[in-house]
């Protein structure tokens, strides 16, 4: 069922690669992503590589970048995504709903915490502008990535990847259209653009 | 609160939906989750919305935080738990299905072709995102410069995006914003 082949043909890692790499428990599972998701502000996948590839050795760089390019190209949270397909690549679905609940779990409680002094003490003024300063500062950093995702595109050169990008920012940014009508038009036009961008060259 | 329905089951059905199309992740359907929570529900004002935004910031943990919050604002603990599961359920099973038929069949070339496909749309997604939630939250000069602070500093450095959030607390707090 989990065919993590023992005749394992990579080649070996630069490193002590002797001992098999270990098989995590569900209550290790839980932990590890407790603890990686607690550790991470505003983005955690730094962390998750840290903690699987690095500390744990559950998986080399390549199975880390093969498993997240997956997760990135499917819809919904990634690093939720990674958890649970993580989870349950070594101990089946409770391993996925394992590794999950450390994800998830941890900060939910803090953040329900936070939420509910907000819910109580929100119209008190300092608390107000507090948040309000905070606010402008977590935008900031939502554009920052903006440009650090759109920067690899300008490097490239990829002009119908760029028109796509403004045509989605306009009609959701600015028209406010539905999510759904926007990618149910936009994802198979991106799909052709790609495809053809891709053709083998004659 | 809307009064038309439960909104345990609004929340279900809206983040049960969204999680299949938030391609590039929680923060590339935040326009999607305002247009909805602020518009079509009526859940939370647009100030509201961007506070929830913030906290979630503020929070450690992956984005999608941001639905905890808002299920927490519409129906308490129960409506928290119930958005997080239902935007995370859908796509997580879905992600586990795929991963073992591509475990079977390797060297697909169709997974690199779709996320080259998808990545320019969920970059669009997020921009609008940072529009939406900059039109609510920079309503001065002051707090337009600090969000304009905030990401040239996240963007030249490797600064631990946390005291970014911190300065603009300690700013906000001290009213200059």
């Amino acid at each position: 069922m989990l065919p993590d082949s023992p005749p394992a043909a990579t080649p070996a890692p630069d490193l002590a690669s002797s001992a098999p790499p270990p098989q995590p428990g569900l209550a290790e599972l839980f932990i590890a992503f407790a603890r990686i998701s607690l550790a991470g502000f505003g983005g955690v996948l730094i962390w998750t590589r840290r903690g699987i590839v690095e500390q744990h050795r559950w998986m080399t760089a390549d199975e880390f970048n093969e498993t997240y390019a997956l997760c990135h190209f499917l819809p919904g949270p990634n690093i939720v995504n990674l958890s649970v397909v993580f989870g349950s690549r070594f101990r089946g679905i409770p391993g996925g709903v394992a590794a999950f609940a450390g994800l998830v779990g941890p900060p939910m409680l803090i953040a329900i915490m936070l939420a509910a002094v907000y819910a109580h003490y929100g119209e008190i003024d300092a608390l107000r502008r507090t948040l309000a300063g905070v606010a402008c500062a977590a935008v900031g950093l939502l554009i920052a990535v903006v440009f650090k995702m759109i920067t690899p595109l300008i490097e490239k050169r990829d002009g119908a990847g760029l028109v796509m990008l403004a045509a989605v920012f306009v009609a959701i940014g600015f028209l406010r259209l539905p999510l759904q009508i926007v990618l149910l038009v936009a994802i198979p036009v991106s799909l052709a653009v790609t495809i053809f961008q891709r053709r083998p060259k004659a | 609160m809307n009064s038309n329905g439960n909104p345990i089951l609004a929340l279900i059905w809206t983040f049960g939906l969204m999680s299949l199309f938030a391609v590039g992740g929680a923060n590339s359907a935040i326009p999607e989750m305002n247009r909805i929570a602020v518009d079509v529900r009526h859940w939370m004002s647009d100030k509201e919305f961007a506070d929830l935004f913030a906290i979630s910031q503020l929070s450690p943990g992956p984005n999608v935080l941001i639905v905890t919050l808002i299920g927490y604002s519409v129906a308490g603990i129960a409506g928290a738990l119930v958005a997080t599961v239902a935007m995370c359920g859908p796509t997580a099973a879905l992600a586990y299905c795929v991963s073992r038929l591509l475990r079977r069949s390797q060297h697909s070339r169709w997974p690199a072709i779709i996320q080259a496909a998808l990545v320019p749309l969920s970059i669009g997604l997020m921009a609008a995102s940072a529009l939406i939630l900059a039109r609510s939250s920079d309503q001065s000069v002051l707090a337009a410069l600090m969000t304009l602070a905030a990401a040239v500093v996240a963007f030249a450095t490797r600064l631990n995006p946390f005291w970014m959030l911190l300065a603009g607390g300690i700013f906000g707090l001290a009213g200059l914003i």
